[in-house]
């Protein structure tokens, strides 16, 4: 044989593991809170889906199309992650043209221009949300389940009276469309640690915390506290909003101090805060910590210490 | 002992570990290199012209990190050739044209050996280095204060993909090890060895518990190894079989061990029983380019064409050629390369089984990170080398990479990790010797 082969330097096999791959592993995730999502909310929440889905898609496409980027980084499959999980942390009677606004503001401001994928400071579903909060006042009322009588309200934790805790469970009250079925969240949770494509630390310590601190500063009932910690948002943010690569820390110890933080904001902002949902902003500063984060729990190198 | 170090797991492909290990016809040249081995390159002892005989030594050691260099067939020498070795430099290779006799050299003799400065010179004389892959002339291990060793560690962990020659020689030639293992033990007095292999290399445990119930002095022990890559790293056996952590700059015998792989052990033990000297290699053949992927037994010098003919050829044009495993291994551009002293097997792989994905960008998902045995952060190392900070590199810890390339494989963006630390550590290493000049 005379012709060459290709030379590489090792190693030249692969897991297989690919950024689409676990974007699509994501968006599998997302599909019960979704499905959930649409069935409280009707038919609505999937126009807000759809909306957001194709404007974070378009705007990336369109941005490395303007950029003249070397690569098209659609076919990876994160702006739909943003645009999917933008729309759940959406009310579903929101206007369409805002959906449009905050997907810009998630995939050109937050994402693209700091780099792209990989780049971004913060997460931009969340920090899209914040900015949606502060820009419209369509936020600050919660959609209400379509078998309700009330069209709109203020979501559970500004309202006097809490839902029952099977309410909250099953998500059939007032609130963004994916935020309020907790099993349906919970079902995706699990989806994401089975496929590894999270760990239990964030998630776990996250709603631990929120849990451990509700009861304590909401009067040592087991009830009111496990109220409090399904609902606002806590398990979609714990699951699918703090657990994002870029902007959490990647190390075990690091997880842990990520959500224990998250946790702690997100009770001091909701009970001491003029806000009453707290997630949101918690996971918000914490990425911008994170890199701090990442400094003070770098791993140990193991053949650092001994002698020379 | 703290919890077990980090690694991955590979697909395992160990397509060879059932059918029998065949012995190929005499090839009919063979091309030897002076330079099989880490070290100066072997002088040459004989020129064109000359008859040679299985056994005949062609190349002396140049120095104390050298190695003997002999003919793997008889025949005549017909030419010296330069020969282009895979990390790009040159050297001698002798081309001998084989006679298809096999005649041994007259006079092989087993050694006596019954001091440390008796077992340097067997080992140096028996061409032995280290056959793992690293090719470490293995005399130079031994040249240590015995009242210092403790350990005897022998690497039967073998964790790459493919590549089962080291099981083939658990499997066949305990008798070897357990006569090396004595005479090592006389010579030197190291009265502890132990063995680390892979658990899911059941049938390799097995035979080396027979062995370790056998052997009475030293007292050699088993250690199951888990079955995850990559276990033969020396840090990581050292570590795993002994609890014992090798720091930076050191060396395993900075921490009472002497580490050898289980194949080389073997061919110590080869020489010491007969008096012949590494002319042959046990090397796997496999890969989906392969017709029939089965372990072989091959005269040293052989080509790999050659080599892939006694397995039935190639069916298809192969995507990479491979010397050893797939996560280490050294690619070579064509099947005129020869059978090293070093070489385990020889792989074949299919445009299919070489695809690699696309470099895309790093998401940051903290997969090296987590994955890397020694807890360095690849990604890191990787953008520092980027911007050739070499106080971050240094920081970063980059010279205790192993190269073992567990970060590339877990990559989704199949970033070029350790390739990234491979040209770090030679950017520090060229820094170094700038500073030393």
């Amino acid at each position: 044989m005379s012709s060459l082969t290709k030379v590489a330097i090792s190693p030249h096999i692969h897991s297989g593991r690919s950024t689409s791959g676990i974007m699509l592993d994501v968006l599998i995730a997302l599909l019960p809170a979704t499905i959930a999502g649409t069935v409280i909310f009707g038919l609505k929440s999937l126009l807000v889906v759809a909306v957001c889905l194709i404007c974070c898609v378009g705007f990336e496409a369109l941005f490395n199309i303007i950029a003249k980027s070397k690569r098209q980084t659609v076919t990876d499959l994160s702006a739909a992650v943003t645009g999917l999980l933008l729309a759940l942390n959406l009310p579903a009677n929101i206007p369409l043209w805002q959906c449009a606004v905050g997907s810009l503001f998630a995939i050109i401001i937050v994402k693209c221009i700091f780099g792209g994928i990989g780049k971004n400071l913060v997460n931009p579903a969340i920090a899209a949300r914040v900015f949606m909060l502060v820009a419209f006042g369509s936020m600050a009322t919660a959609a209400f389940p379509v078998n309700a009588d009330a069209v709109s309200g203020a979501t559970p934790l500004a309202a006097e009276k809490m839902p029952s805790l099977l309410t909250l469970f099953l998500g059939n009250y007032g609130g963004a469309i994916g935020e309020t079925c907790t099993a349906a969240l919970l079902l995706g949770g699990l989806y994401l640690l089975i496929r590894r494509i999270i760990t239990w630390q964030i998630p776990v310590v996250f709603i631990a915390t929120v849990f451990a601190l509700s009861f304590l500063m909401k009067g040592f009932d087991v009830t009111t506290a496990l109220s409090l910690t399904m609902s606002g948002g806590v398990f979609i943010g714990a699951f699918f909003m703090a657990t994002d690569y870029t902007t959490s820390p990647p190390t075990a110890w690091g997880k842990v101090i990520f959500g224990f933080g998250a946790g702690l904001l997100t009770c001091l902002i909701r009970y001491y805060g003029t806000y009453p949902e707290g997630v949101s902003f918690a996971i918000l500063f914490m990425n911008i910590l994170n890199p701090y984060i990442i400094r003070w729990t770098r791993k140990k190198v193991f053949t650092e210490g001994g002698s020379k | 002992m703290a919890s077990y170090l980090t690694g991955i797991i590979t697909p395992h492909r160990k397509h060879t570990k059932k059918s029998p290990t065949i012995r190929m016809d005499v090839p009919k040249t063979v091309t030897i290199p002076m330079e099989m081995h880490i070290g100066k390159p072997a002088i040459p002892t004989v020129k064109v012209g000359d008859l040679v005989k299985v056994g005949t030594k062609i190349g002396e050691a140049d120095g104390k990190i050298s190695s003997n260099i002999y003919s793997s067939v008889s025949g005549k020498v017909v030419k010296f050739v330069e020969y282009l070795l895979f990390n790009g430099f040159v050297t001698t290779a002798a081309v001998i044209e084989s006679d298809g006799e096999m005649t041994m050299e007259e006079g092989l003799t087993p050694p006596t050996v019954n001091t440390k400065e008796d077992l340097i010179e067997a080992i140096k004389a028996s061409g032995v280095v280290g056959l793992g892959g690293a090719g470490f002339p293995t005399q130079v291990k031994f040249d240590v204060d015995p009242e210092k060793v403790d350990y005897l560690i022998i690497n039967g962990a073998e964790c790459e993909p493919y590549v089962t020659s080291d099981t083939v020689t658990m499997l066949t030639r305990g008798d070897d090890m357990a006569y090396a293992l004595q005479t090592i033990n006389r010579a030197m007095g190291i009265s502890k060895a132990i063995i680390g292999v892979e658990s899911n290399n059941k049938k390799a445990v097995r035979a080396m518990q027979i062995l370790a119930d056998a052997v009475i002095w030293p007292d050699v022990n088993v250690k199951v190894l888990p079955p995850v890559y990559p276990q033969g790293g020396e840090k990581v056996l050292v570590y795993h079989t002994t609890g014992r952590k090798i720091h930076a700059n050191q060396l395993p015998i900075d921490v009472g061990c002497i580490v050898v792989n289980c194949t080389t052990l073997a061919a110590i033990g080869a020489y010491l029983k007969t008096g012949i000297p590494l002319v042959e290699k046990c090397v796997t053949v496999d890969g989906g380019a392969v017709k029939k992927p089965r372990n072989v037994m091959v005269p040293i010098g052989t080509s790999l064409e050659d080599l892939f003919n006694a397995c039935g050829g190639l069916t298809v044009e192969p995507a990479k050629i491979i010397y050893g495993g797939p996560m280490m291994g050294i690619t070579v551009p064509n099947t005129s390369a020869s059978v090293l002293k070093n070489t385990n097997a020889a792989l074949a792989l299919t445009a299919k089984e070489a695809k690699l994905p696309k470099t895309t960008a790093c998401i940051r998902c903290g997969s090296c990170v987590n994955t890397c045995p020694f807890g360095l952060a690849p990604i890191s190392i990787a953008e520092a080398y980027d911007r050739k900070d070499v106080d971050a590199l240094k920081a970063l810890h980059v010279t205790t990479c192993m190269e073992c390339g567990c970060c590339s494989f877990v990559c989704p963006a199949n970033r070029p990790l350790v390739q990234k630390n491979k040209l770090s550590k030679q950017l520090l290493k060229d820094i170094k010797e700038g500073e030393n000049k």
